[in-house]
This record gives structure tokens, C-alpha cells and sequence, in this order.
């Protein structure tokens, strides 16, 4: 009872700063931020959601082995969006080049696969924030 | 020398970031070292935000606080006192 208050405005909170993470993931080419400060935003609203929750339930909201598949398939989308250049026939991790409509400058689109590479970047930060902050609480043996 | 009102805030937060970083190592207790390490990098992202680099000031604040954070929880697991 003594942390309702607390709990309640986490429940609020929480959800926006995770959504303010992926805002400034998929905006980074545009304004302030990018992938690493945005994964870092939202990995760090799991890590309160555990400290806030308890670790038991931050575990069974965020498992391990969800982490570890973040974690190898945020790179492989990484490589995978350089291999859309050499399959249009251009070089690697090419945007112009490789025949993205880059659409009117300064909105989220004249970025072409810029975006869709920091998703990737950010989700395996934010997976690897929250799965250092777990191997730092876990109960030791 | 040509300075304006900017130079004099970013010597100010200079000030306060000397003054942090000798705190830290003279602190002796951990949990509060850190504590002043927080301020340090919210001061940090400060300046880079008055030198007109939002891009750094924004990771410099989320990447502080979460060093923060992490090593508040290295120190909940050992000790919390320095030798």
C-alpha cells in the first residue's frame, strides 16, 4: 500500500516514455537523437518497470529468451537492410542509390531506410540495457 | 578576447562539473558518489546543449542516467562503503 501512488503513475507514465523512445529512434535522422539515445529511452522505461514492479514480474513481462532474440535478429535486420542495396544492384547499406522514394525533405520518409536500420540499432540497446540490468539483480546462487 | 552570455554560462557549469568530479573521488560513501555523478552528466548534457549539439546532449543525458542507474545496482550488490 505504501508505493500505490507510485505504481499507479508508473502504469500512466511508463507507456509514453517507451513510445518517446521509438519516436526518437525512428526520427533520428531528422531531429535530436537517434538509434543508441533512443534504445537507451526505451530500455531504461523496462529497467523502472522492473525496479518499480519487482524483478519477478519485470522477468515474466521481458524473458530471457525474448531478449537474446532481439538482441541477434536487431543486427541481422541491420544486414539484412544493407543487403536491399546489392540486390537492386548497388553498393551495400545504399538508399538513393538503390531506388528508395526519398519523398519531400524533412518528414520521416526523406530518410528512405534510414528508420527502419535504427529500429534494428535500437531495439538490440534497448535488449541489451535491460539484459545488463537483469544479470546485475538476479539473485545469486 | 569576445565573449558573450553563452561562454559565461558554459564557465559556470565548468565550475560545477570541476566541483563534481572532485566530489566524486572524495566521497567516501559509494551511493552518494554516484548520486553526484548523476548531476554530473545532467550538467554535462547542459553544455553540450548550450555548444548547439542536442544530438550529444540527448544521448549524453539518457546514457548517463542508465550508467547511473547500473552502477547503483553494482553497488547494491557488493559493498557500500570504500575501503
Amino acid at each position: 500500500m505504501r508505493d500505490y501512488i507510485l505504481k499507479r503513475m508508473a502504469a500512466v507514465i511508463l507507456g509514453f516514455i517507451s513510445m518517446y523512445g521509438f519516436y526518437v529512434i525512428l526520427h533520428g535522422h531528422i531531429s535530436p537523437g537517434g538509434s543508441f539515445a533512443g534504445g537507451i529511452i526505451v530500455g531504461l522505461s523496462f529497467i523502472a518497470f522492473s525496479t518499480i514492479y519487482g524483478i519477478q514480474d519485470g522477468s515474466a513481462k521481458l524473458p530471457e529468451k525474448i531478449l537474446v532474440w532481439v538482441e541477434s535478429y536487431g543486427t541481422l535486420w541491420y544486414g539484412l537492410m544493407g543487403l536491399v542495396g546489392i540486390v537492386k544492384g548497388a553498393p551495400f547499406l545504399a538508399n538513393k542509390l538503390a531506388g528508395v522514394d526519398l519523398g519531400t525533405p524533412g518528414t520521416l520518409s526523406s530518410g528512405g531506410l534510414i528508420s527502419l536500420i535504427g529500429l534494428g540499432v535500437g531495439i538490440r540497446v534497448a535488449s541489451t540495457m535491460v539484459t545488463l540490468f537483469f544479470t546485475l539483480m538476479e539473485e545469486e546462487a | 578576447m569576445h565573449f558573450i552570455a553563452v561562454d559565461y554560462w558554459i564557465m559556470v557549469l565548468s565550475l560545477i562539473l570541476m566541483a563534481a568530479s572532485l566530489a566524486m573521488y572524495f566521497i567516501k560513501d559509494l551511493i552518494h558518489a554516484v548520486i553526484v555523478y548523476g548531476a554530473y552528466t545532467v550538467t554535462m548534457a547542459l553544455v553540450w546543449l548550450l555548444m548547439n549539439t542536442p544530438d550529444l546532449a540527448i544521448t549524453e543525458a539518457a546514457a548517463g542516467i542508465c550508467t547511473t542507474v547500473l552502477m547503483m545496482v553494482a553497488i547494491f550488490r557488493t559493498s557500500r562503503k570504500e575501503e
